[in-house]
């Protein structure tokens, strides 16, 4: 076990190096960022000249990338294009960013598992037509929509809530937001929930428990549940990173200056050293979720071991 | 029993009526049909119990033969197949109900309401919704099914396999996994579609294939890993079943309904994600019409004009019950517990 | 159905919006006590320099922590003096500039000729990477200090002198009549001592010599402005300060405007604009701005270049419907262009209503004939590009394909070609990668003629991405320039804007408004040519 981990830790190397090469040539190949910096007029040639040699723009792509890693591993992860240090825009973003996503796995865990279970146990009954019908809903109306018409009943009409976040950006303010934002996982939750539910519920062990006179109650949480979380929880470990680095929309919405809006406004402005920046750290985010969710499996089928 | 967070499979087997089967049985065919072994030690297990259905008599037939008569007589099958074949049939012949031309629009009329000859009224540039919802379901047809195919199959292939085979391949396939998973979205479309000058959908295809992938991957090689570690996989292979007979016949349909549940609904995000990318300005080249393309353009004026939205998002709601619907179907068509 | 829906939806919101902001008016608007405003804001994209700041957001800050030696009028447009005392000149080429007495920065520093001086050596200076650096171009030495190519020879322009505390002389390397009214923009203000000693210290927290003063600044969340009261200025704030709130998104701001949590939003979102009299009442201001969009074409392409190519732009030209697509998708915050300057700079500033002509007004049958003659389009297909990330240009894109499809009986005509984000489409208009007309828009520096022609259609000119060149327009621009007597110069332009005319150069499309709506705190909000609003006279309460 201690081996395994240790093993994952060490692989996590040339993924590492990997992903920061793939996002680094990406922004590359968008083109020169430079055009884009004096607004609708060409920047001087002798300004774009200097602009280009301050960002390290006209040396050969695999010495920007040296020098780019070299200084990223003594903490210097570069300056946006605003003059802002990509350090300190991280750590404005990722605090917001990582509450915000907190309060989405946690709306899909729990609302996610408890419609699963419910629908997984009363299959085709009023209730799961009902939660099949809020998942079509989910799905085909945009999230930009749902944000919107949510942040105008709510904030608006009712006055429950202020309908942006402000820059503190408080769990309290984040409730919303992690709802929309999770709303489409949340129907994958449900839906991967209720099929693991409705299958494992006819297994031998689950029939043994409920003839041997095990409450409901208990047979549903220790046994069914239990053997029915593995690809709920695969699931949910792979959205972490994309809730944190995908949530453009919900973002820009509710005025959050997190990862997602960070990120979406650096890729936009070719901005190499915010790109990079983001994504490194939202590499080590998905690498760690997934050897997290490898042990759960252990956890949740003690047949499975990992040497 | 209570502190043992896991019932040893041992200690019910043979209890529960269903899980009987002979495992000599498993090179004729009828194993993956009762894929629960009843004992963890090996030891012969008793006869077939009274829920399962007995092999017709004669040439026993294939769990795949089983689940087609199945799904034959489920109706949510039948339905949701001819919802699909309608929505293959306007793919293919959208003026057979649309009389009009989807890119006739006239100014004077945007975010009109309905009228004769316009049911579903017009939309933010005056294009009849109508016409254009008909004329969007081959692009986002194609768009969803084609993609959702190409994702299901690369995904399960190289997740199987990395669940299946573990070790340096689980290691080399995962970890090409977190590198792809890395890519945003956004900087993918645009470094990759930018390029292509194709007007067709095969490169937003590709693109959602590409960056899809991982996420089944993900999902295949949980459901591998977990079936594989069912008593009766272990017992195939203590048989000397070879391992590509084990992964198909023994833990593929054991594996696929998780495949199955996020593919149909990944279906209804894919073609919202063509609308993305046609509004990053890298997706469908203009004057395309699709579902996507007219959602995302009625969605700021949602409170002006919601019936330019209602429309389009509709027609993706039917298409994805439908898939949802045929999914649950093969699903339980291939769960024979369920019978 | 449908259509009460919508209605009834829109009316309740109005009716709540009312609701809320008169109960919660004031509550945590502010933030702070008193008479502070919050107003939205996005973070400025470039460091907040004078000569670094070439967009709206970071100039609404130089608007109001700077005053320079002019001041444009927030109605006219007018430049009038403010810290000139006055700007003298017998050749057009030699200027006086003799400061007011009295101005101050508001650390204390006395503002001097030298203030000036040296901004704009720092301004002009290559190796400061200055955006806006050309604006000192017109300055006799900017070559040396700011060469084309290689290192610069000069630490300071030739052409700047400080003759005493009060008094400095300007010499341009050309005639320029109408440079003492280009001396109100953002780049010409003068630095206090603060800025070279401390750069970093003064960009977190910028000092200088306008109504307000910075309190705080968090970056890419808020910045708090207070009124300085010791301000010498005539035009001293109106109330005490403003909050300016970064926004994600411009829609997101008009909800919390309509919540009640912000007092002025000066950008209403384009899906808001038919809600707006309804969520708002009179709460919303729509007034000309100094923008003028219109669709550039690719001379460097053979295609657009040859003998009909006239006819074909100017076909084109008549087969949109600018009066349709301005009123249904821009609810009239748009007028219809008639001409390639801009109604803010009033008729004796060089606006000539109609100066276009026929050639501007729809007619179908017109643009058919005239296409017809010059030879068809290009391929038989239009393409118009435009960057897809800022701004709504898909909309009127799409609409402006519909009309020119619609008039020419043809649904593939007209195709928009969306182009992901504005630094490659800037970098594929600059350099001559586009085979199709494009969107150009413009957003004048300073309310003068010269500014809506020179810098578009000039031979090689900074922003002539199209690359049109006329030895007639060069010469007039030239000659105009030269005019010391305004009238005569303004006359000389409308001439020079006759060839662009005549060429079809690009295609005029309209005149773009600027836009606020405002909370129930507020009065006398007002914006300027430049469509910032003008935030020393709001009163609050």
């Amino acid at each position: 076990m201690g081996r395994y981990v240790l093993r994952r830790l060490v692989q996590m190397v040339p993924v590492f190096a990997g992903a920061t090469l793939l996002i680094f040539l990406m922004v590359n190949v968008m083109g020169d960022p430079v055009a884009g910096l004096c607004g609708d007029r060409q920047c001087d040639p002798a300004t774009a000249a200097r602009l280009r040699a301050e960002f390290g723009l006209d040396r050969p792509v695999w010495q920007q990338y040296l020098t780019y890693m070299g200084n990223v591993f003594t903490g210097d992860f570069g300056t946006a294009f605003n003059g802002q240090k990509v350090t300190e825009l991280m750590a404005t973003a990722f605090p917001v960013t990582l509450r915000l996503t907190i309060v989405a796995v946690l709306i899909e865990v729990v609302v996610g598992v408890t419609l699963g279970v419910v629908t997984g146990l009363r299959r085709g009954r009023p209730v799961d037509t009902g939660v099949l019908l809020l998942t079509l809903v989910v799905i085909s109306v945009p999230t930009f929509v749902t944000g919107l018409l949510l942040q105008l009943l709510l904030g608006v009409e009712w006055g429950w809530i202020r309908p942006s976040v402000s820059s503190a950006a408080p769990f309290g303010e984040l409730l919303l937001p992690g709802l929309v934002l999770a709303s489409v996982s949340l129907a994958y939750v449900t839906r991967l929930t209720r099929t693991s539910i409705a299958e494992n519920r006819r297994s031998d062990y689950v029939r043994t428990a409920v003839a041997k006179g095990l409450p409901r109650r208990r047979v549903v949480t220790r046994h069914l549940l239990r053997n029915s979380l593995i690809p709920v929880v695969t699931f949910i470990g792979a959205d972490i990173g994309f809730l944190m680095g995908g949530a453009i929309v919900t973002e820009r919405i509710f005025n959050i200056h997190g990862v997602g809006f960070q990120l979406y406004q650096g890729i936009l402005r070719q901005n190499t050293q915010t790109v990079v920046g983001f994504v490194t750290v939202l590499v080590l985010v998905f690498l760690l979720c997934n050897l997290v969710v490898d042990l759960l499996y252990a956890v949740l089928d003690p047949r499975i071991r990992y040497a | 029993m209570p502190e043992q967070p896991f019932p040893p499979e041992g200690a019910i087997a043979g209890a529960g009526p269903g899980g009987a089967m002979d495992l000599t049985a498993s090179e004729a065919g009828t194993l993956e049909r009762h894929p629960r072994d009843p004992g963890a030690d090996g030891s012969p297990a008793p006869p077939p119990g009274p829920d399962a259905p007995d092999p017709a008599g004669g040439r026993p037939r294939s769990l795949w033969s089983d689940a087609w008569r199945d799904l034959r007589r489920n109706p949510v099958f039948v339905v949701s197949s001819l919802i699909i074949l309608f929505l293959v049939l306007i793919s293919l012949w959208p003026s057979a109900i649309a009389p009009g031309n989807p890119l006739a629009c006239d100014l004077a009329k945007a975010q009109q309401g309905s009228g004769p000859g316009h049911p579903f009224g017009y939309d933010g540039q005056g294009c009849d919704v109508y016409t254009r919802t008909v004329y969007g379901a081959r692009t986002s047809v194609a768009v969803g099914v084609l993609a959702t195919l190409g994702v299901a199959v690369l995904g399960s292939v190289l997740g199987a396999l990395a669940g299946f085979f573990g070790g340096p391949w689980d290691a080399v396939l995962s970890r090409v996994t977190d590198i792809f998973f890395a890519i945003p979205v956004v900087l993918g479309g645009l470094v990759l579609l930018s390029v292509v000058t194709s007007t067709s959908v095969w490169p937003v295809i590709g693109f959602i294939v590409l960056l899809g992938w991982p996420q089944i991957s993900r999902i295949a090689r949980g459901a591998v890993i977990t079936a594989q570690q069912h008593d009766y996989v272990q017992a195939a292979r203590a048989l000397g079943a070879s391992s590509p007979r084990v992964l198909l016949r023994h833990i593929a349909p054991n594996a696929v309904a998780p495949v199955i549940v996020v593919s149909t609904i990944a279906l209804g995000t894919y073609i919202a994600l063509e609308a993305t990318l046609s509004y990053l300005g890298v997706g469908l080249k203009p004057p395309s019409v699709s579902w996507g393309i007219d959602i995302s353009a009625a969605s700021p004026y949602v409170r002006n004009a919601p019936h330019a939205l209602l429309w389009p998002s509709g027609a993706l709601a039917v298409t994805v019950l439908a898939f949802i619907m045929l999914g649950d179907a093969v699903r339980d068509a291939l769960d024979p517990k369920l019978r | 159905m449908r259509g009460a829906t919508a209605t009834r939806w829109a009316a309740c919101v109005t009716a709540v919006a009312l609701a809320a902001t008169g109960c919660g008016g004031g509550s945590d608007s502010a933030g702070a006590s008193g008479a502070v405003l919050s107003s939205s804001w996005t973070d400025p994209q470039n460091p907040l320099e004078p000569a670094n700041t070439n967009e709206v957001q970071g100039g609404k800050v130089l608007s109001m922590i700077f005053r320079g030696l002019k001041q444009y009028d927030p109605r006219t447009g007018e430049a009038k003096n403010m810290l000139a005392e006055r700007i003298e000149t017998s050749d057009s080429r030699r200027y006086t500039v003799t400061l007011k007495d009295g101005w101050t920065f508001s650390d204390g520093e006395k503002v001097t000729a030298k203030s000036f001086v040296d901004a704009w050596n720092y301004g002009a200076s290559l190796r400061n990477n200055q955006k806006n650096a050309y604006f000192f171009s017109y300055i006799e030495g900017y070559d040396k200090v700011h060469p084309a190519r290689g290192e610069q020879s000069a630490e300071t322009m030739s052409g700047l002198r400080t003759v005493d505390d009060r008094t400095f002389t300007v010499t341009l390397s050309q005639k320029f009549s109408g440079f003492p009214d280009t001396l109100g923009y953002n780049a010409f203000v003068p630095l206090p001592r603060a800025f070279y000693d401390d750069r970093a210290g003064w960009l977190a927290k910028p000092v200088g010599n306008g109504p307000y003063t910075v309190e705080s600044y968090t970056k890419g969340s808020e910045m708090r402005l207070t009124k300085w009261g010791d301000y010498p200025g005539p035009d001293a704030a109106r109330n005490d300060g403003v909050t300016l709130k970064v926004y994600t998104d411009n829609n997101t701001a008009y909800t919390d405007l309509m919540a009640g949590n912000l007092d002025l939003v000066d950008d209403v979102p384009a899906q808001q604009l038919k809600n707006v009299r309804g969520d708002l009442g009179d709460r919303y201001l729509n007034t000309p701005a100094g923008i003028i969009q219109t669709l550039a074409f690719p001379y460097y392409d053979k295609n657009w270049n040859k003998a009909g190519s006239v006819k074909v732009r100017q076909g084109l030209s008549r087969a949109i419907d600018r009066r349709q697509i301005t009123e249904t998708i821009f609810q009239k915050t748009r007028t219809p262009a008639t001409d390639w300057t801009s109604p803010v700079l009033g008729a004796e500033g060089g606006y000539k209503a109609g100066l276009c002509g026929a050639w501007c007004e729809y007619d179908a049958a017109a643009a058919k004939k005239l296409i017809k003659e010059g030879g068809g389009l290009p391929g038989g297909q239009v393409k118009i590009t435009y960057n897809a990330d800022t701004g709504s240009h898909k909309l009127w894109v799409d609409a402006v394909c519909n009309s020119i499809n619609n008039a020419l009986g043809n649904d593939r005509a007209c195709v928009g070609n969306p182009i992901g984000t504005f630094a490659d489409f800037r970098s594929k208009s600059t350099t001559q990668k586009l085979s199709g007309p494009f969107r150009a828009g413009w957003q004048m520096d300073y309310p003068l003629t010269q500014n809506f022609l020179q810098p578009l259609y000039y031979t090689n000119a900074s922003s002539n991405d199209g690359k049109w060149s006329s030895p007639e327009f060069d010469r007039l621009v030239d000659r105009a320039n030269a005019e010391t007597d305004p009238a005569r110069s303004v006359r000389m332009f409308q001439q020079a804007e006759e060839v662009v005319r005549d060429q079809m150069a690009a295609i005029p499309l309209w005149y773009q408004n600027g836009s606020a709506g405002w909370s129930q705190r507020l009065s006398n909000v007002t914006l300027n040519p430049f469509s910032v609003p003008v935030y020393d006279q709001i009163k609050v309460g």
